[in-house]
């Protein structure tokens, strides 16, 4: 593994068979409080049939980062800057008519809670063959003959009854099915996924996984899931992105970044994980809370958190010092902290 | 039906500490729940009349011993809140029985509620809802002590020392209001607020489930050192099996409002007999991509508590399932050659009739796989789990 | 102990964390200071502060006699020597009539509101906490009054009573306790479901203590907010109800009243006959910009 630290944001290398390619995706929010950048710097690649976690705690800006990319944020009261290259097409650049063709088709997005996205009002089928009809023009029927058979691929039991039910007639394993379904209806190249697991409880959330993993690869679908749970990321991704505070602070595959963690704050969050701790010892946590977005500190974000922090950590802000083959950490240490000899040594509050 | 003091198994597996504020002896329970039932109505029609009801907890019974941490795990809406509100008296039980270190709560000569509450107090999931937002966190952690007739200045520096003691310096936090608060923070609080009364006991109601992985790990080891600070008993309640199994000495699995099982931690989670509990255990998720779920353990949802399957409740999903399953609902029935480990599976009564009577625990979800055998002929979801 | 000094550490390192608040600040002083940020709310409640004065130091300030006529100097236009805002058709000075029917306006503006809003509030925090029968009792009664139009429900209560200004300040009193109840009661009804009220029970509080320390706090600033905008509804209710000769009887002056008697002037004087109504404006409009001041000041996440 050769490492060398590069200054500024080294841009990830994008091959010709890429699905999507992101790079220095950068958003703000403005308001009359001022404005504050949610997600800097964020670039990654994704191929067809890939499936790229984005791994961090609540508010740190992973929903923003994924509905960025679709151009889903609030207008005018939101900056997106950057380059998303979807299938060659610059998808900040597109104007609105080509984005709608985009969105639902060839690239959709399922969410953490399934009873906001469908509408309450119309029956499931009806909702898939909407869809359906919108972005292919085929016949009423012929589009609830598609409908059916997506709930068969979703493995909803007793599909002919389900696509007369309505969202709050179904428990929340199948409303969340149904949902992947609706997602599903066009076949698209790639898929957004929220959290779409976290609402639902354990025995029901591994099936769903094991669902979406599995129409995932039938299909060839590129995916980009976000998540808080490092076993679920575990479970489904080949990539994984861990962000903090905005930025990704470690990109690899994903046994480079849950097996050998090099950023201090993806190897505080596994050492944090609550599996498998020896009972009469305290868990090793990482000391205080994530920052707020609108008062950073100048160097690193994490350095008021880290056990590494040096001051140079504290005044600057680290560049991407790339790491196996196509990853990166965002940070002055991540040369000193690959070393396999540091793995076991852990971020402690004490 | 059987003596309900041998299915409860060996006295305190920890052994407890001196209290002064003791009153039964060691060996006395700390807390016995006996046939705990709640329903909650459901009205319909114009009068607003009953026309079913929610089976929220089912006669639930239980004991804990002094000292010791009872972690209550199961899905969502199987009762385990509305557990713990029957224990704290926040809604009232429809029938059964409370004894609290050898008083019964509100019988005549027994526990008044009003010391009930000074002695067990509660940690709510919800860390943002569970504050007042109009009052500075020191009011709140000062307003029960004040409520038990504590002086202002009194009940203040009560407050002040007892947020130290959480890592909140009252310096820097005393005078805030929640919103100003972290989730971890106002968690922080919670527990204050809790300890004010100086209880025995804590109920802790999904207390770090709604935090982040980093800020869970700092306030599971505020709960650990505070165990022992104040010489605490609790109920911890959590759907996390990763957590449950840190910081419990014995489990109690719930599913639909019915305790399934009920065993010492590592027994439980070394051979976990129910076929509820394998699969809870075998769907969790590990943070290693090498060592990935293939198969789900189980399928489909928990069913509706309006209307909970007859005869074992889990019948609709269990792998092991006959017949007699779903006409009879077994009893808790005590693990051969396991102390304290009970289960409610007809598999664990060598008397019961089911073809693999007495074998509990020996065919295992995840290891046998009868399921996905099973599974790869069947359509993958059983049909009608779900009205 | 180590863990606690630790602990200590991480709160000061984290940014925004280290700025001490240890001192308790009460809720309302939070509000004074918000309010003391807004140059806006602050003005108008200025215009209304004026209003009061003045109507509370009318003996004084006023120029003239409201009642003193002159067949001479009839609907004279504003800016006439001594009549400074002119005069009216039966010759009596407009500004000394205005600042005198601030008096009954302001009265007939505030009075009702504000004991609407005691009795209201009350059985609304009551209804909405208690729950169940007494909730169902309370509200389907409200419910009945809610069912007229509020000014329908004035004029018939007021005509019942057979006018006069007693009557207008009890009728207006009555039209507002709906609505005010049923906002109180929404907002307790919200608050006892949530974990905090659980969390005060749970420490043995017994009822009125959990009312009185976390139901009215949290249920005071939306009924505040509603009650401060309901005041200019109350002003022009009053003003209606004079106007129909159901309130205040003449020549007591009142806005409403003086807009009455005024109208027939109005193709010779347009300004002066406009001049009550556009006290009732302007007070109205004040009363509502400061309601709105008020909702932001009272939002504890600002
Ligand atoms: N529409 C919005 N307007 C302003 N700020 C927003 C908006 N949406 C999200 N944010 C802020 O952006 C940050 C990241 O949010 P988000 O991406 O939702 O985090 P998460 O990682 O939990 O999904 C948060 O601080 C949040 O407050
Ligand atoms: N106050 C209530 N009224 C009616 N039903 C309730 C009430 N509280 C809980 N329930 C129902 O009781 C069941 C158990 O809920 P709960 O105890 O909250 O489960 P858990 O905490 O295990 O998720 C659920 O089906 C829930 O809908
Ligand atoms: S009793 Fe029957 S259905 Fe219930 S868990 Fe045991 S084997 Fe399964
Ligand atoms: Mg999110
Ligand atoms: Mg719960």
């Amino acid at each position: 593994m050769t490492l060398d630290t590069v200054t500024g944001s080294a841009p990830v290398q994008a091959t010709r068979t890429d699905l999507l390619d992101v790079q220095n995706l950068r958003v703000d929010f403005t308001s009359r409080a001022g404005r504050t950048q949610v997600v800097r710097d964020v670039s990654f690649t994704l191929a067809p049939g890939e499936v790229l976690c984005i791994l961090g705690e609540s508010g740190s800006g992973k929903s923003v980062t994924l509905r960025a990319l679709m151009r889903l944020l609030p207008q005018g009261r939101s900056e997106i800057t950057g380059q998303v290259s979807f299938q060659g097409e610059d998808v900040l650049a597109m104007p609105r008519r080509a984005l709608n063709g985009l969105r639902g088709a060839r690239i959709s997005m399922i969410f953490q809670e399934p009873m906001t996205a469908l509408d309450p009002v119309f029956t499931i089928g009806d909702q898939i063959a909407e869809t359906v009809i919108r972005h292919t023009g085929v016949s009423r029927d012929k589009a609830m003959a598609r409908a059916l058979e997506l709930l068969e691929l979703v493995r909803i039991p007793s599909p002919e009854r389900r696509l007369r039910a309505y969202p709050h007639e179904l428990s929340g394993g199948l409303r969340q099915r149904a949902m992947i379904a609706v997602s599903l209806s066009c076949y698209p190249q790639l898929l957004l996924a929220d959290e779409p697991t976290t609402a639902l409880d354990a025995t029901v959330q591994i099936q769903v996984l094991i669902l979406l993993k599995q129409l995932q690869q039938d299909l060839g679908m590129g995916t980009i899931f976000v998540t808080h749970d490092l076993g679920v990321a575990a479970q489904i991704a080949d990539k994984i992105a861990v962000m903090y505070a905005g930025r990704i602070v470690e990109y690899g595959s994903a046994e480079e970044v849950l097996l050998n963690p090099s950023h201090p704050y993806a190897r505080g969050m596994l050492a944090s994980t609550v599996s498998g701790q020896a009972r009469d010892r305290d868990i090793s946590a990482i000391p205080g809370s994530p920052p707020d977005l609108r008062a950073l500190p100048p160097g690193c974000a994490f350095a008021p958190r880290c056990a590494f922090a040096t001051d140079l950590c504290r005044r600057t802000e680290p560049g991407l010092t790339p790491r196996g083959t196509f990853g990166h950490v965002l940070c002055h240490h991540a040369q000193d902290l690959a070393s396999p000899a540091l793995v076991g040594a852990t971020v402690t509050a004490t | 039906m059987m003596n309900f003091f041998k299915l409860q198994g060996p006295a305190a597996r920890v052994a407890p500490r001196p209290d002064p504020r003791d009153i039964g002896g060691p060996r006395q329970p700390m807390l016995i729940a006996r046939n705990l039932r709640k329903h909650f109505p459901i009205t319909g029609g114009l009068l607003g009349r009953a026309v079913a009801s929610v089976k929220a907890v089912d006669d639930v019974s239980f004991t804990v011993q002094k000292g010791e941490t009872l972690g209550v795990v199961g899905e969502s809406g199987c009762g385990k809140s509305t557990l713990a509100r029957l224990l704290m008296h926040l809604v009232p039980p429809d029938s059964g029985e409370m004894i609290f270190d050898g008083q019964e709560v509100g019988a005549r000569y027994g526990l008044r509620l009003r010391d009930l509450r000074r002695n067990m107090q509660m940690v709510f999931q919800d860390s943002a809802s569970s504050l007042n937002p109009r009052m500075p966190i020191e009011e709140s952690v000062a307003y029960g002590p004040r409520v038990h007739g504590m002086g202002r200045a009194e009940a203040r520096a009560h407050a002040i020392s007892l947020l130290e003691q959480v890592g909140l310096p009252a310096r820097l936090f005393a005078g805030r209001y929640p919103h100003e608060l972290s989730g971890g923070q106002k968690q922080r609080v919670n527990i204050a607020r809790a300890l004010a009364l100086d209880p025995r006991m804590l109920i802790l109601d999904e207390a770090v489930s709604a935090l982040d992985k980093s800020v869970e790990a700092q306030v599971l080891n505020l709960l650990r050192r505070l165990k022992s600070e104040f010489n605490l008993t609790y109920i911890f309640i959590s759907h996390d099996l990763h957590v449950v199994q840190y910081i419990s000495d014995r489990v109690m699995v719930m599913y639909l409002g019915e305790v399934v099982e009920i065993g010492p931690v590592e027994r439980i989670y070394a051979n976990a007999s129910h076929p509820y509990t394998q699969a809870l255990l075998a769907s969790q998720l590990h943070a290693d991509p090498r060592n990935r779920v293939t198969d789900p353990p189980i399928t489909g949802d928990p069913p509706n508590p309006v209307n909970p399957p007859t005869g074992c409740r889990f019948h609709t999903r269990c792998p092991f399932a006959e017949a007699m399953c779903s006409s009879t609902a077994p009893r808790l029935h005590p693990l051969a050659g396991e102390e304290g480990h009970i289960v409610a599976c007809h598999m664990a009564d060598p008397s019961s009739g089911h073809a693999r009577a007495g074998r509990a625990g020996l065919d295992r979800l995840g290891m046998a796989r009868p399921l996905a055998a099973k599974a790869a002929s069947e359509p993958p979801c059983k049909e009608g789990l779900r009205a | 102990m180590s863990e606690m000094t630790t602990n200590h550490a991480i709160a000061a390192q984290i940014p925004g964390e280290d700025v001490p608040r240890g001192e308790r600040r009460s809720y309302w002083a939070n509000v004074r200071e918000r309010l003391g940020h807004d140059p806006v709310t602050l003005f108008f409640m200025g215009v209304i502060g004026a209003a009061v004065g003045a109507a509370l130091l009318a003996p004084w300030v006023a120029p003239h006699d409201p009642y003193a006529t002159s067949m001479l100097a009839r609907l004279r236009p504003v800016g006439t020597e001594g009549h400074l805002l002119g005069t009216d058709e039966l010759g009596r000075d407009m500004l000394s009539r205005l600042i005198w029917g601030a008096r009954t306006s302001l009265l007939m503006g505030i009075l009702p509101v504000l004991v609407a809003l005691v009795i209201g509030g009350f059985l609304g925090v009551i209804a909405g906490f208690m729950g169940g029968a007494v909730n169902m009792v309370v509200m389907r009664i409200m419910d009945v009054f809610y069912a007229f139009p509020s000014v329908l429900l004035a004029v018939a209560i007021s005509g019942t009573l057979g006018g006069g200004m007693g009557s207008g300040l009890l009728a207006l009193t009555l039209v507002f306790i709906p609505s005010l109840c049923r906002v109180a009661e929404t907002a307790a009804s919200q608050i006892r479901g949530l974990d905090f009220v659980d969390a005060a029970r749970a420490s043995g509080a017994p009822v009125y203590s959990i009312i009185v320390t976390h139901v009215v706090g949290n249920v005071l600033p939306p009924v505040l907010i509603y009650a401060s905008s309901l005041i200019s509804v109350s002003i022009l209710l009053a003003a209606g109800l004079s106007f129909l000769g159901l309130g205040v009887s003449p020549p007591t002056a009142d806005w409403g009243q003086m807009l009455s008697s005024l109208r027939q002037g109005i193709y010779m004087q347009p300004l002066v006959c406009a001049l009550p109504g556009l006290a009732i404006l302007i007070v109205s409009l004040s009363f509502n910009l400061v309601s709105d001041g008020l909702r932001q000041a009272m939002d504890i996440k600002s």
